[in-house]
Protein backbone atom coordinates (compact mmCIF):
# COMPACT_ATOMS: atom_id res chain seq x y z
CA UNK A 1 0.00 0.00 0.00
CA UNK A 2 1.37 3.47 -0.75
CA UNK A 3 2.62 4.82 2.17
CA UNK A 4 1.37 8.53 2.18
CA UNK A 5 2.71 10.90 4.06
CA UNK A 6 -0.47 12.58 5.52
CA UNK A 7 -2.03 9.44 7.19
CA UNK A 8 1.37 8.08 8.17
CA UNK A 9 1.54 11.61 10.17
CA UNK A 10 -2.01 10.99 10.71
CA UNK A 11 -2.46 7.93 12.78
CA UNK A 12 1.09 8.51 14.85
CA UNK A 13 0.45 12.19 15.71
CA UNK A 14 -3.07 11.85 16.58
CA UNK A 15 -2.32 8.46 18.09
CA UNK A 16 0.93 10.09 20.30
CA UNK A 17 -1.67 13.20 20.93
CA UNK A 18 -4.93 10.90 22.63
CA UNK A 19 -2.32 8.78 24.21
CA UNK A 20 -1.29 12.08 26.34
CA UNK A 21 -4.57 12.94 26.55
CA UNK A 22 -6.15 9.89 27.89
CA UNK A 23 -2.77 10.13 30.83
CA UNK A 24 -4.13 13.92 31.25
CA UNK A 25 -7.54 12.86 31.72
CA UNK A 26 -7.16 10.23 34.20
CA UNK A 27 -5.52 12.35 36.70
CA UNK A 28 -2.49 10.88 36.38
CA UNK A 29 -0.13 13.74 35.91
CA UNK A 30 -0.17 16.32 38.83
CA UNK A 31 -0.40 19.32 36.23
CA UNK A 32 -1.94 23.48 37.71
CA UNK A 33 -2.14 26.17 36.13
CA UNK A 34 -0.15 27.35 33.18
CA UNK A 35 1.83 23.80 33.45
CA UNK A 36 -1.65 22.15 32.91
CA UNK A 37 -2.53 24.69 30.57
CA UNK A 38 0.93 23.43 28.38
CA UNK A 39 0.08 19.96 28.91
CA UNK A 40 -3.37 19.83 27.35
CA UNK A 41 -2.35 22.48 24.76
CA UNK A 42 0.36 19.84 23.37
CA UNK A 43 -2.40 16.72 23.50
CA UNK A 44 -4.69 19.36 21.97
CA UNK A 45 -2.51 20.34 19.16
CA UNK A 46 -1.43 16.65 18.60
CA UNK A 47 -4.78 14.92 18.25
CA UNK A 48 -6.28 17.76 16.37
CA UNK A 49 -3.43 18.81 14.27
CA UNK A 50 -3.57 14.51 12.95
CA UNK A 51 -7.20 14.54 12.68
CA UNK A 52 -6.54 17.55 10.15
CA UNK A 53 -3.85 15.90 8.43
CA UNK A 54 -5.76 13.48 7.70
CA UNK A 55 -7.99 15.44 5.15
CA UNK A 56 -5.27 16.39 3.22
CA UNK A 57 -5.62 12.84 1.01
CA UNK A 58 -9.02 13.41 0.40
CA UNK A 59 -10.17 14.24 -3.09
CA UNK A 60 -12.97 16.68 -1.92
CA UNK A 61 -12.40 17.88 1.99
CA UNK A 62 -15.49 20.40 1.86
CA UNK A 63 -17.22 17.19 2.32
CA UNK A 64 -15.51 16.03 5.61
CA UNK A 65 -19.03 16.55 7.64
CA UNK A 66 -20.42 14.02 6.32
CA UNK A 67 -17.85 11.48 7.04
CA UNK A 68 -19.24 11.98 10.60
CA UNK A 69 -22.97 10.26 9.27
CA UNK A 70 -22.31 6.53 8.89
CA UNK A 71 -21.17 5.66 12.20
CA UNK A 72 -23.48 2.39 11.99
CA UNK A 73 -21.16 0.44 9.56
CA UNK A 74 -18.30 2.81 8.68
CA UNK A 75 -14.84 1.97 10.99
CA UNK A 76 -13.82 5.28 9.11
CA UNK A 77 -17.28 6.87 10.67
CA UNK A 78 -17.07 5.57 13.97
CA UNK A 79 -13.37 7.64 14.47
CA UNK A 80 -14.39 10.91 13.10
CA UNK A 81 -17.50 10.58 15.46
CA UNK A 82 -15.52 9.58 18.10
CA UNK A 83 -12.57 11.46 18.01
CA UNK A 84 -15.04 14.56 18.17
CA UNK A 85 -16.66 13.74 21.36
CA UNK A 86 -13.62 12.74 22.79
CA UNK A 87 -12.03 16.73 22.22
CA UNK A 88 -15.72 17.82 23.16
CA UNK A 89 -15.56 15.48 26.39
CA UNK A 90 -12.01 16.02 27.81
CA UNK A 91 -12.70 20.17 27.12
CA UNK A 92 -14.20 20.80 31.26
CA UNK A 93 -11.32 18.81 32.28
CA UNK A 94 -8.86 20.53 30.64
CA UNK A 95 -10.66 23.89 32.08
CA UNK A 96 -10.40 22.64 35.52
CA UNK A 97 -7.01 21.15 35.84
CA UNK A 98 -5.99 24.57 34.36
CA UNK A 99 -8.11 26.75 35.92
CA UNK A 100 -8.31 24.85 39.24
CA UNK A 101 -11.70 24.13 39.79
CA UNK A 102 -13.71 20.66 40.85
CA UNK A 103 -14.61 18.30 37.80
CA UNK A 104 -15.77 14.87 39.27
CA UNK A 105 -12.86 12.89 38.83
CA UNK A 106 -15.00 10.09 37.28
CA UNK A 107 -15.36 12.12 33.94
CA UNK A 108 -11.73 12.24 33.37
CA UNK A 109 -11.94 8.71 33.89
CA UNK A 110 -14.06 8.32 31.39
CA UNK A 111 -12.42 10.67 28.84
CA UNK A 112 -9.41 8.39 29.20
CA UNK A 113 -11.42 5.35 28.00
CA UNK A 114 -13.07 7.57 25.29
CA UNK A 115 -9.44 8.56 24.39
CA UNK A 116 -8.17 4.89 23.96
CA UNK A 117 -11.88 3.59 22.16
CA UNK A 118 -10.68 6.46 19.57
CA UNK A 119 -7.51 5.09 19.08
CA UNK A 120 -8.95 1.78 18.75
CA UNK A 121 -11.29 3.60 15.62
CA UNK A 122 -8.66 4.46 14.16
CA UNK A 123 -6.94 0.74 14.28
CA UNK A 124 -10.13 -0.88 13.03
CA UNK A 125 -9.84 1.08 9.29
CA UNK A 126 -6.73 -0.60 8.83
CA UNK A 127 -7.61 -3.67 10.86
CA UNK A 128 -10.96 -4.48 8.47
CA UNK A 129 -9.94 -4.84 5.58
CA UNK A 130 -10.08 -8.46 4.28
CA UNK A 131 -7.96 -7.35 1.31
CA UNK A 132 -4.84 -6.59 2.95
CA UNK A 133 -4.13 -9.12 4.83
CA UNK A 134 -1.05 -7.97 7.04
CA UNK A 135 -2.91 -5.43 8.52
CA UNK A 136 -6.24 -7.54 8.63
CA UNK A 137 -5.46 -9.43 12.28
CA UNK A 138 -6.19 -8.99 16.09
CA UNK A 139 -2.72 -7.73 16.74
CA UNK A 140 -3.03 -4.56 14.50
CA UNK A 141 -5.65 -3.07 17.02
CA UNK A 142 -3.43 -3.74 20.08
CA UNK A 143 0.12 -2.40 18.33
CA UNK A 144 -1.81 1.05 17.81
CA UNK A 145 -2.56 1.06 21.37
CA UNK A 146 1.06 -0.24 22.43
CA UNK A 147 2.46 3.10 20.37
CA UNK A 148 -0.27 5.27 22.08
CA UNK A 149 0.24 4.19 25.55
CA UNK A 150 4.44 4.52 25.29
CA UNK A 151 3.95 7.62 23.37
CA UNK A 152 1.81 8.98 26.09
CA UNK A 153 3.26 8.16 28.76
CA UNK A 154 7.13 9.61 27.86
CA UNK A 155 5.39 12.98 27.04
CA UNK A 156 3.54 12.48 30.70
CA UNK A 157 6.43 11.94 32.15
CA UNK A 158 5.13 8.78 33.90
CA UNK A 159 8.86 7.67 33.73
CA UNK A 160 7.81 3.56 35.64
CA UNK A 161 4.69 3.58 33.22
CA UNK A 162 6.90 4.20 30.22
CA UNK A 163 9.05 2.01 30.81
CA UNK A 164 7.05 -1.43 31.09
CA UNK A 165 5.26 0.14 27.62
CA UNK A 166 7.92 0.63 25.53
CA UNK A 167 9.35 -3.04 26.57
CA UNK A 168 5.72 -4.12 25.87
CA UNK A 169 6.02 -2.22 22.49
CA UNK A 170 8.87 -4.08 21.23
CA UNK A 171 7.34 -7.80 21.95
CA UNK A 172 4.19 -6.30 20.60
CA UNK A 173 5.99 -4.78 17.44
CA UNK A 174 7.84 -7.98 17.12
CA UNK A 175 4.79 -9.90 16.73
CA UNK A 176 2.85 -7.56 14.63
CA UNK A 177 6.35 -8.42 12.03
CA UNK A 178 5.85 -11.88 12.76
CA UNK A 179 2.09 -12.66 12.17
CA UNK A 180 1.93 -10.20 9.22
CA UNK A 181 4.79 -11.52 7.43
CA UNK A 182 2.49 -14.72 7.12
CA UNK A 183 -0.64 -13.41 6.72
CA UNK A 184 -1.05 -13.28 3.00
CA UNK A 185 -0.10 -16.98 2.69
CA UNK A 186 -2.57 -18.10 5.12
CA UNK A 187 -5.67 -16.00 3.30
CA UNK A 188 -5.24 -18.26 0.27
CA UNK A 189 -5.78 -15.71 -2.02
CA UNK A 190 -3.47 -16.35 -5.54
CA UNK A 191 -3.88 -15.76 -9.17
CA UNK A 192 -5.52 -18.86 -9.37
CA UNK A 193 -8.34 -18.05 -6.98
CA UNK A 194 -8.06 -14.21 -7.93
CA UNK A 195 -8.80 -15.07 -12.18
CA UNK A 196 -10.86 -18.52 -10.90
CA UNK A 197 -8.20 -20.04 -13.61
CA UNK A 198 -6.07 -22.27 -10.96
CA UNK A 199 -8.09 -25.44 -11.28
CA UNK A 200 -6.71 -25.56 -15.09
CA UNK A 201 -2.88 -25.03 -14.64
CA UNK A 202 -0.31 -22.10 -13.63
CA UNK A 203 -1.69 -18.78 -14.33
CA UNK A 204 0.94 -16.34 -15.44
CA UNK A 205 0.10 -12.83 -16.40
CA UNK A 206 0.71 -12.58 -20.27
CA UNK A 207 0.06 -9.10 -21.13
CA UNK A 208 -1.20 -6.28 -18.44
CA UNK A 209 -4.53 -4.53 -19.24
CA UNK A 210 -2.55 -0.95 -19.47
CA UNK A 211 0.71 0.48 -20.47
CA UNK A 212 1.15 2.70 -17.64
CA UNK A 213 0.59 2.79 -13.96
CA UNK A 214 -3.00 3.29 -13.24
CA UNK A 215 -4.56 4.51 -9.71
CA UNK A 216 -4.53 1.01 -8.27
CA UNK A 217 -0.97 0.19 -9.40
CA UNK A 218 -0.17 3.69 -7.48
CA UNK A 219 -2.49 3.10 -4.32
CA UNK A 220 -2.48 -0.46 -3.46
CA UNK A 221 0.74 -2.39 -5.36
CA UNK A 222 3.51 0.07 -4.11
CA UNK A 223 6.73 -1.93 -3.97
CA UNK A 224 9.59 1.22 -3.56
CA UNK A 225 11.75 0.87 -0.36
CA UNK A 226 10.70 -2.98 0.72
CA UNK A 227 13.81 -4.14 0.14
CA UNK A 228 14.97 -1.99 3.05
CA UNK A 229 12.67 -3.71 5.21
CA UNK A 230 14.73 -5.62 7.30
CA UNK A 231 16.94 -2.21 8.05
CA UNK A 232 13.87 -0.04 8.78
CA UNK A 233 12.85 -2.91 11.15
CA UNK A 234 15.87 -2.41 12.90
CA UNK A 235 15.96 1.26 12.97
CA UNK A 236 12.08 0.65 14.14
CA UNK A 237 12.90 -0.80 17.52
CA UNK A 238 16.27 1.60 17.95
CA UNK A 239 13.99 4.87 17.86
CA UNK A 240 10.64 3.47 19.32
CA UNK A 241 12.10 1.81 22.02
CA UNK A 242 15.70 1.39 22.65
CA UNK A 243 16.60 4.97 22.56
CA UNK A 244 14.30 6.16 23.84
CA UNK A 245 14.58 3.51 27.34
CA UNK A 246 18.08 4.20 27.98
CA UNK A 247 17.54 8.19 27.53
CA UNK A 248 14.72 7.12 30.67
CA UNK A 249 16.56 5.38 32.66
CA UNK A 250 20.17 6.59 31.99
CA UNK A 251 19.20 10.93 31.89
CA UNK A 252 18.53 12.80 34.96
CA UNK A 253 14.73 13.37 35.00
CA UNK A 254 13.60 17.12 33.54
CA UNK A 255 11.60 18.12 30.60
CA UNK A 256 14.64 17.84 28.38
CA UNK A 257 15.28 14.40 28.29
CA UNK A 258 11.35 14.01 28.52
CA UNK A 259 11.17 15.82 25.23
CA UNK A 260 14.18 14.20 23.30
CA UNK A 261 12.81 10.95 24.64
CA UNK A 262 9.66 11.58 22.57
CA UNK A 263 11.18 12.85 19.93
CA UNK A 264 12.87 9.86 19.42
CA UNK A 265 9.75 7.70 20.17
CA UNK A 266 8.10 9.41 17.71
CA UNK A 267 10.99 9.50 14.95
CA UNK A 268 10.39 5.29 15.26
CA UNK A 269 6.59 5.07 15.53
CA UNK A 270 6.84 7.13 11.49
CA UNK A 271 9.13 4.41 10.72
CA UNK A 272 7.12 1.84 12.30
CA UNK A 273 4.10 2.99 10.81
CA UNK A 274 5.82 3.67 7.36
CA UNK A 275 6.43 -0.03 7.10
CA UNK A 276 3.18 -0.70 7.97
CA UNK A 277 1.73 0.47 4.67
CA UNK A 278 4.88 -0.07 2.24
CA UNK A 279 5.11 -4.04 3.28
CA UNK A 280 1.06 -4.00 2.91
CA UNK A 281 -0.05 -6.41 -0.03
CA UNK A 282 -3.27 -5.46 -1.68
CA UNK A 283 -4.74 -8.64 -3.21
CA UNK A 284 -5.47 -6.59 -6.06
CA UNK A 285 -2.22 -7.23 -6.93
CA UNK A 286 -2.77 -10.85 -7.94
CA UNK A 287 -4.42 -9.29 -11.13
CA UNK A 288 -1.04 -7.56 -11.90
CA UNK A 289 0.82 -10.50 -11.21
CA UNK A 290 2.68 -7.93 -8.38
CA UNK A 291 2.18 -7.00 -4.57
CA UNK B 1 -27.07 4.43 3.69
CA UNK B 2 -23.94 1.85 3.71
CA UNK B 3 -25.44 -0.46 5.83
CA UNK B 4 -26.36 -3.18 3.03
CA UNK B 5 -29.84 -4.41 2.27
CA UNK B 6 -30.40 -8.05 3.68
CA UNK B 7 -31.69 -9.09 0.23
CA UNK B 8 -32.29 -7.27 -3.05
CA UNK B 9 -35.36 -8.23 -5.38
CA UNK B 10 -33.60 -8.22 -8.56
CA UNK B 11 -29.64 -8.98 -8.23
CA UNK B 12 -28.67 -7.63 -11.67
CA UNK B 13 -25.05 -8.70 -13.24
CA UNK B 14 -22.75 -9.96 -15.80
CA UNK B 15 -22.06 -13.10 -16.97
CA UNK B 16 -18.29 -13.00 -18.50
CA UNK B 17 -17.28 -15.61 -20.87
CA UNK B 18 -13.55 -16.18 -20.65
CA UNK B 19 -13.93 -19.11 -23.35
CA UNK B 20 -15.33 -16.50 -26.06
CA UNK B 21 -13.28 -13.32 -25.49
CA UNK B 22 -11.03 -12.52 -27.87
CA UNK B 23 -9.35 -9.18 -25.70
CA UNK B 24 -10.22 -6.65 -28.05
CA UNK B 25 -10.96 -4.10 -25.87
CA UNK B 26 -13.67 -2.88 -27.14
CA UNK B 27 -15.85 -3.18 -24.25
CA UNK B 28 -13.11 -0.95 -22.16
CA UNK B 29 -13.90 1.80 -25.18
CA UNK B 30 -17.37 1.34 -25.05
CA UNK B 31 -17.82 1.52 -21.14
CA UNK B 32 -15.28 4.75 -21.26
CA UNK B 33 -17.04 6.57 -23.79
CA UNK B 34 -20.56 6.01 -22.68
CA UNK B 35 -19.64 6.51 -18.94
CA UNK B 36 -17.42 9.98 -19.60
CA UNK B 37 -20.70 11.61 -20.38
CA UNK B 38 -23.45 10.04 -18.83
CA UNK B 39 -23.82 8.80 -14.89
CA UNK B 40 -21.64 11.64 -12.74
CA UNK B 41 -18.22 13.35 -13.38
CA UNK B 42 -16.46 12.27 -16.54
CA UNK B 43 -13.90 9.48 -16.82
CA UNK B 44 -10.45 11.80 -17.11
CA UNK B 45 -7.14 11.20 -18.64
CA UNK B 46 -4.20 12.65 -17.37
CA UNK B 47 -1.44 13.22 -19.93
CA UNK B 48 -3.43 11.43 -22.49
CA UNK B 49 -1.14 12.12 -25.16
CA UNK B 50 2.27 12.49 -22.98
CA UNK B 51 4.88 10.68 -22.03
CA UNK B 52 2.96 9.04 -19.05
CA UNK B 53 -0.80 8.03 -20.05
CA UNK B 54 -3.23 7.91 -17.48
CA UNK B 55 -6.73 7.61 -16.44
CA UNK B 56 -10.19 6.30 -15.12
CA UNK B 57 -11.50 3.55 -16.46
CA UNK B 58 -14.41 0.80 -14.90
CA UNK B 59 -13.69 -2.23 -17.10
CA UNK B 60 -10.34 -3.50 -18.08
CA UNK B 61 -8.78 -6.10 -19.58
CA UNK B 62 -6.58 -8.31 -18.77
CA UNK B 63 -4.34 -11.47 -20.47
CA UNK B 64 -3.25 -14.59 -18.63
CA UNK B 65 -1.42 -17.94 -19.32
CA UNK B 66 -2.70 -20.29 -18.11
CA UNK B 67 -0.45 -24.01 -18.41
CA UNK B 68 -2.15 -27.28 -17.46
CA UNK B 69 0.32 -29.92 -16.05
CA UNK B 70 -0.58 -32.39 -19.19
CA UNK B 71 -1.16 -29.97 -22.33
CA UNK B 72 0.19 -26.69 -24.31
CA UNK B 73 0.02 -23.67 -22.33
CA UNK B 74 -3.61 -21.21 -23.37
CA UNK B 75 -4.11 -17.64 -23.21
CA UNK B 76 -7.32 -16.22 -21.58
CA UNK B 77 -8.31 -12.70 -22.15
CA UNK B 78 -10.16 -11.54 -18.40
CA UNK B 79 -12.22 -8.28 -18.59
CA UNK B 80 -12.19 -6.87 -14.96
CA UNK B 81 -15.05 -4.62 -13.65
CA UNK B 82 -17.70 -4.25 -10.51
CA UNK B 83 -18.77 -7.58 -9.81
CA UNK B 84 -21.67 -5.97 -7.72
CA UNK B 85 -21.24 -7.84 -5.05
CA UNK B 86 -24.06 -9.15 -2.19
CA UNK B 87 -21.78 -8.51 1.00
CA UNK B 88 -19.78 -5.55 -0.68
CA UNK B 89 -17.14 -4.52 1.44
CA UNK B 90 -16.97 -1.16 -0.48
CA UNK B 91 -19.98 0.00 0.61
CA UNK B 92 -20.03 -0.45 4.43
CA UNK B 93 -16.61 0.96 5.07
CA UNK B 94 -17.62 4.35 3.47
CA UNK B 95 -17.87 7.27 6.07
CA UNK B 96 -20.45 9.39 4.31
CA UNK B 97 -23.20 7.02 2.62
CA UNK B 98 -21.64 7.54 -0.81
CA UNK B 99 -21.29 3.86 -1.64
CA UNK B 100 -24.75 2.29 -1.47
CA UNK B 101 -26.03 -0.88 -3.20
CA UNK B 102 -29.91 -0.67 -4.33
CA UNK B 103 -32.52 -2.74 -2.76
CA UNK B 104 -34.41 -2.83 -5.69
CA UNK B 105 -31.79 -4.21 -8.06
CA UNK B 106 -28.58 -5.10 -6.25
CA UNK B 107 -26.83 -2.51 -8.35
CA UNK B 108 -23.39 -0.67 -6.12
CA UNK B 109 -23.55 2.93 -6.55
CA UNK B 110 -21.41 5.75 -5.87
CA UNK B 111 -23.29 9.09 -5.09
CA UNK B 112 -20.69 11.41 -6.16
CA UNK B 113 -22.17 15.06 -4.33
CA UNK B 114 -21.75 12.65 -1.20
CA UNK B 115 -18.19 11.32 -1.84
CA UNK B 116 -15.11 12.85 -0.19
CA UNK B 117 -12.49 10.80 -1.71
CA UNK B 118 -11.14 9.29 0.99
CA UNK B 119 -10.38 5.90 -1.08
CA UNK B 120 -11.25 3.84 1.52
CA UNK B 121 -13.93 1.69 -0.57
CA UNK B 122 -11.09 1.19 -3.24
CA UNK B 123 -9.11 0.21 -0.46
CA UNK B 124 -11.99 -2.36 0.51
CA UNK B 125 -12.67 -4.19 -3.00
CA UNK B 126 -10.53 -7.04 -3.27
CA UNK B 127 -10.85 -7.02 -7.29
CA UNK B 128 -9.84 -3.66 -7.99
CA UNK B 129 -13.17 -2.42 -9.70
CA UNK B 130 -13.28 1.50 -8.17
CA UNK B 131 -11.02 4.27 -9.24
CA UNK B 132 -10.53 7.43 -8.23
CA UNK B 133 -11.11 10.11 -10.64
CA UNK B 134 -7.88 12.19 -10.45
CA UNK B 135 -9.17 15.75 -11.74
CA UNK B 136 -12.85 15.10 -9.97
CA UNK B 137 -11.77 13.86 -6.66
CA UNK B 138 -14.20 11.25 -6.21
CA UNK B 139 -14.64 7.35 -6.39
CA UNK B 140 -15.59 5.98 -10.27
CA UNK B 141 -16.82 2.50 -10.36
CA UNK B 142 -19.06 0.59 -12.53
CA UNK B 143 -22.97 1.19 -12.75
CA UNK B 144 -24.27 -1.83 -14.65
CA UNK B 145 -25.03 1.46 -17.06
CA UNK B 146 -27.79 2.51 -14.80
CA UNK B 147 -28.53 4.97 -17.28
CA UNK B 148 -28.97 2.89 -19.94
CA UNK B 149 -30.52 -0.41 -19.03
CA UNK B 150 -33.94 1.71 -18.10
CA UNK B 151 -33.26 4.75 -20.18
CA UNK B 152 -36.94 5.04 -22.44
CA UNK B 153 -35.19 7.28 -24.77
CA UNK B 154 -33.11 4.57 -25.93
CA UNK B 155 -34.28 1.86 -28.44
CA UNK B 156 -35.02 -1.40 -26.89
CA UNK B 157 -32.03 -3.18 -27.88
CA UNK B 158 -30.02 -0.88 -26.43
CA UNK B 159 -31.05 -1.05 -23.05
CA UNK B 160 -28.31 -2.72 -21.79
CA UNK B 161 -24.60 -2.05 -20.68
CA UNK B 162 -22.61 -0.77 -23.49
CA UNK B 163 -19.86 -3.12 -22.74
CA UNK B 164 -22.53 -6.03 -23.25
CA UNK B 165 -23.65 -4.12 -26.84
CA UNK B 166 -20.46 -3.73 -27.81
CA UNK B 167 -18.61 -7.09 -27.52
CA UNK B 168 -18.16 -8.26 -30.99
CA UNK B 169 -17.71 -11.88 -29.48
CA UNK B 170 -21.12 -11.73 -27.41
CA UNK B 171 -18.72 -12.73 -24.19
CA UNK B 172 -20.74 -10.62 -22.04
CA UNK B 173 -23.85 -10.91 -20.86
CA UNK B 174 -26.47 -9.06 -19.10
CA UNK B 175 -29.20 -9.94 -16.64
CA UNK B 176 -31.33 -11.24 -13.84
CA UNK B 177 -29.14 -13.78 -10.88
CA UNK B 178 -31.99 -13.69 -8.93
CA UNK B 179 -34.34 -15.14 -11.36
CA UNK B 180 -33.18 -19.02 -11.87
CA UNK B 181 -35.00 -19.07 -15.44
CA UNK B 182 -32.89 -16.02 -16.81
CA UNK B 183 -30.68 -15.97 -19.44
CA UNK B 184 -27.73 -15.41 -17.18
CA UNK B 185 -28.56 -17.69 -14.38
CA UNK B 186 -28.66 -20.55 -17.37
CA UNK B 187 -25.64 -19.68 -18.90
CA UNK B 188 -23.92 -19.87 -15.73
CA UNK B 189 -25.25 -23.03 -14.47
CA UNK B 190 -24.56 -24.70 -17.69
CA UNK B 191 -21.03 -23.64 -17.71
CA UNK B 192 -19.89 -23.89 -14.15
CA UNK B 193 -20.32 -20.00 -13.51
CA UNK B 194 -17.30 -19.03 -11.17
CA UNK B 195 -17.20 -16.43 -8.67
CA UNK B 196 -13.90 -14.86 -8.24
CA UNK B 197 -12.24 -14.92 -5.05
CA UNK B 198 -14.63 -16.85 -2.91
CA UNK B 199 -12.51 -16.84 -0.30
CA UNK B 200 -12.93 -13.22 0.50
CA UNK B 201 -16.71 -13.92 1.59
CA UNK B 202 -17.84 -10.61 -0.82
CA UNK B 203 -20.67 -12.91 -2.62
CA UNK B 204 -20.18 -11.48 -5.93
CA UNK B 205 -23.12 -11.48 -8.48
CA UNK B 206 -21.00 -11.44 -11.74
CA UNK B 207 -20.32 -14.56 -12.89
CA UNK B 208 -16.97 -15.95 -15.38
CA UNK B 209 -17.22 -18.76 -17.53
CA UNK B 210 -14.15 -20.90 -17.83
CA UNK B 211 -12.43 -21.73 -21.01
CA UNK B 212 -13.93 -25.02 -22.49
CA UNK B 213 -12.03 -27.73 -22.83
CA UNK B 214 -9.75 -27.17 -26.03
CA UNK B 215 -9.55 -30.68 -28.36
CA UNK B 216 -7.13 -32.52 -28.40
CA UNK B 217 -5.20 -33.20 -31.72
CA UNK B 218 -6.13 -36.46 -33.11
CA UNK B 219 -3.78 -38.46 -35.21
CA UNK B 220 -5.30 -39.44 -38.64
CA UNK B 221 -6.83 -42.73 -38.96
CA UNK B 222 -5.17 -42.90 -42.46
CA UNK B 223 -1.84 -41.82 -40.67
CA UNK B 224 -0.44 -45.65 -42.09
CA UNK B 225 -1.19 -45.33 -45.43
CA UNK B 226 0.93 -41.81 -45.56
CA UNK B 227 4.14 -43.94 -45.39
CA UNK B 228 4.07 -43.87 -49.03
CA UNK B 229 7.67 -45.61 -50.59
CA UNK B 230 8.33 -44.04 -53.30
CA UNK B 231 9.30 -46.43 -56.51
CA UNK B 232 10.88 -46.28 -60.03
CA UNK B 233 13.25 -43.29 -60.28
CA UNK B 234 12.46 -41.39 -57.45
CA UNK B 235 12.93 -44.79 -55.59
CA UNK B 236 16.16 -44.62 -57.15
CA UNK B 237 17.33 -41.65 -56.59
CA UNK B 238 15.78 -42.38 -52.46
CA UNK B 239 17.97 -45.03 -51.97
CA UNK B 240 21.20 -43.40 -53.44
CA UNK B 241 21.11 -40.52 -51.24
CA UNK B 242 20.26 -42.62 -48.80
CA UNK B 243 23.50 -44.27 -48.83
CA UNK B 244 25.71 -41.22 -49.71
CA UNK B 245 24.33 -39.62 -46.56
S1 LIG C 1 -16.55 -5.74 -7.04
FE1 LIG C 1 -15.59 -4.35 -5.59
S2 LIG C 1 -16.61 -2.38 -5.98
FE2 LIG C 1 -17.89 -3.95 -6.89
S3 LIG C 1 -19.39 -4.47 -5.29
FE3 LIG C 1 -17.71 -5.96 -5.15
S4 LIG C 1 -16.36 -5.06 -3.60
FE4 LIG C 1 -17.69 -3.40 -4.30
S1 LIG D 1 -14.09 7.43 -1.64
FE1 LIG D 1 -16.20 8.23 -1.58
S2 LIG D 1 -17.48 6.44 -1.92
FE2 LIG D 1 -15.45 5.68 -1.37
S3 LIG D 1 -15.51 5.35 0.87
FE3 LIG D 1 -14.72 7.44 0.54
S4 LIG D 1 -16.55 8.74 0.58
FE4 LIG D 1 -17.29 6.65 0.29
S1 LIG E 1 -21.82 -2.27 -17.25
FE1 LIG E 1 -21.46 -0.20 -18.08
S2 LIG E 1 -20.21 0.77 -16.50
FE2 LIG E 1 -20.10 -1.43 -16.11
S3 LIG E 1 -18.29 -2.18 -17.20
FE3 LIG E 1 -20.03 -2.40 -18.60
S4 LIG E 1 -20.06 -0.49 -19.79
FE4 LIG E 1 -18.77 -0.12 -17.99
Amino acid sequence: MNPAPSVILFTTLSGLGFGLLAFLSAGLVEVHGLHAFFFWAAGYALAVGGLLLSTFHLGNPQRALLAFSQWRSSWLSREAVAAVATLLWLAPVALSQWLGFDWPPFWGLVGAILCAATIFTTSMIYAQLKTVPRWNTWITPVMFQSFALAGGAILAGQKPVALVALAALAVVQALVWRIGDGRFAQLGASIGTATGLGSIGTVRVFEQPHTSPNYLMREMIHVVGRKHAQKLRIITLLFAVVLPLMLLVLAPGGPTALLCAAALHLLGAITSRWLFFAQAEHVVGLYYGAR
Amino acid sequence: MTTLPHSTTKKLGLVIDLDTCVGCQACVTACKGWNDQGYGAPLSDQDPYGAAPSGTFLNRVHSYQITPEDAAPIIVNMPRSCLHCDDAPCVTVCPTGASYKRTEDGIVLVNEDACIGCGLCAWACPYGARELDAAAGVMKKCTLCVDRIYNENLPEQDREPACVRTCPTGARHFGDFADPQSHVSRLSAERGGMALMPELGTKPVNRYLPPRKKDVMQASPLAPLLDIQASGFAGWLDKMLGKIG
